[in-house]
């Protein structure tokens, strides 16, 4: 199970995001490493590679909802998300989820920071 | 022992290990099966159950939803979107491509002083109409963009 291997659930090494506040607004950006399988793809032996994809995401601002995703396997291999949000201040913390289809868990957190 | 069983005590001895109630409540809900495995466009919006509270033909074409996205696309594996929501009180944005062997791309709910803005990247198995579908309280509307594949990014 080396996808196993590949995503660590210390939640440390498999993502990394950053919040930058800009006057009103923080700009969350975030890349996840996973390998996002449709379950069509081949391997080198022309077997197909089992489906492997996360499936919900959730981030949090001091711990409240403020974004939920519900993915298939259409969303590209190693997730990029950009999203803004409102109230936010220097310091904050936003803490993201996520869940994939083979039960493995990820996420990772981090402050607010000034984007200046 | 069975790989599942195997995968199931994992999980459940990783998620003890994480106390995170984030993480509690993103594995209550449900991830929507019958819509994100439809085959067809009709029955992935069908299954997001739109229709149980406005008929699927009140989903409104808007003006006010952008998609950013490029005309052509080099590379389907790998499409940037851009997709900002200017209709009042929107909750969710969900992304179709019609030509996709499952069309529903994903759903983001936006929530406490989330903006309805999100860029994201994904696959587009051919060329395809890119497909938006915002809610705003009981109302659904929809915006679509055409996008030209050159190299197929579906596997």
């Amino acid at each position: 199970m080396a996808t196993i291997k590949d995503n660590p659930k210390d939640g440390s090494r498999n993502m990394r995001m950053s919040a930058k506040l800009n006057g009103e607004i923080t700009e969350v950006k975030m890349v996840i490493n996973h390998p996002m399988e449709t379950g069509r793809k081949k391997d080198d032996f022309g077997q197909l590679i089992p489906q492997h994809f996360i499936q919900q995401l959730s981030v949090t601002l001091n711990g409240k909802m403020v974004l939920e995703a519900q993915w298939g396997t259409g969303i590209a291999k190693n997730p990029y998300l950009t999203f803004r949000i409102t109230g936010a201040k220097v310091g904050d913390k936003l803490e993201t989820n996520w869940v994939d289809n083979l039960g493995e868990t990820g996420g990772g957190e981090t402050l607010v920071v000034n984007s200046k | 022992m069975q790989r599942r069983e195997f995968l199931t005590i994992l999980t459940g001895a990783l998620a003890a290990m994480l106390p995170i109630n984030a993480l509690a409540e993103l594995l209550n809900q449900t991830w929507n099966k019958s819509a994100f495995e439809a085959t067809k466009l009709d029955e992935a919006i069908k299954g997001l159950n739109i229709s149980t509270e406005t008929p699927s033909k009140d989903i409104e074409p808007s003006k006010n939803i952008e998609i950013v996205a490029p005309d052509r696309a080099e590379n389907g594996a790998v499409v940037q979107i851009e997709i900002t929501s200017n209709i009042t009180n929107t909750e969710s944005i969900t992304v179709l491509v019609e030509h996709n062997p499952t069309p529903l791309i994903g759903t983001f709910s936006f929530s406490n002083g989330a903006l309805p803005f999100v860029i994201t990247r994904i696959k587009m198995a051919e060329d395809s109409d890119l497909k938006v579908i915002v809610k705003a309280g009981s109302q659904y509307f929809t915006a679509s963009k055409k996008v030209v594949v050159l190299e197929n990014g579906c596997g």
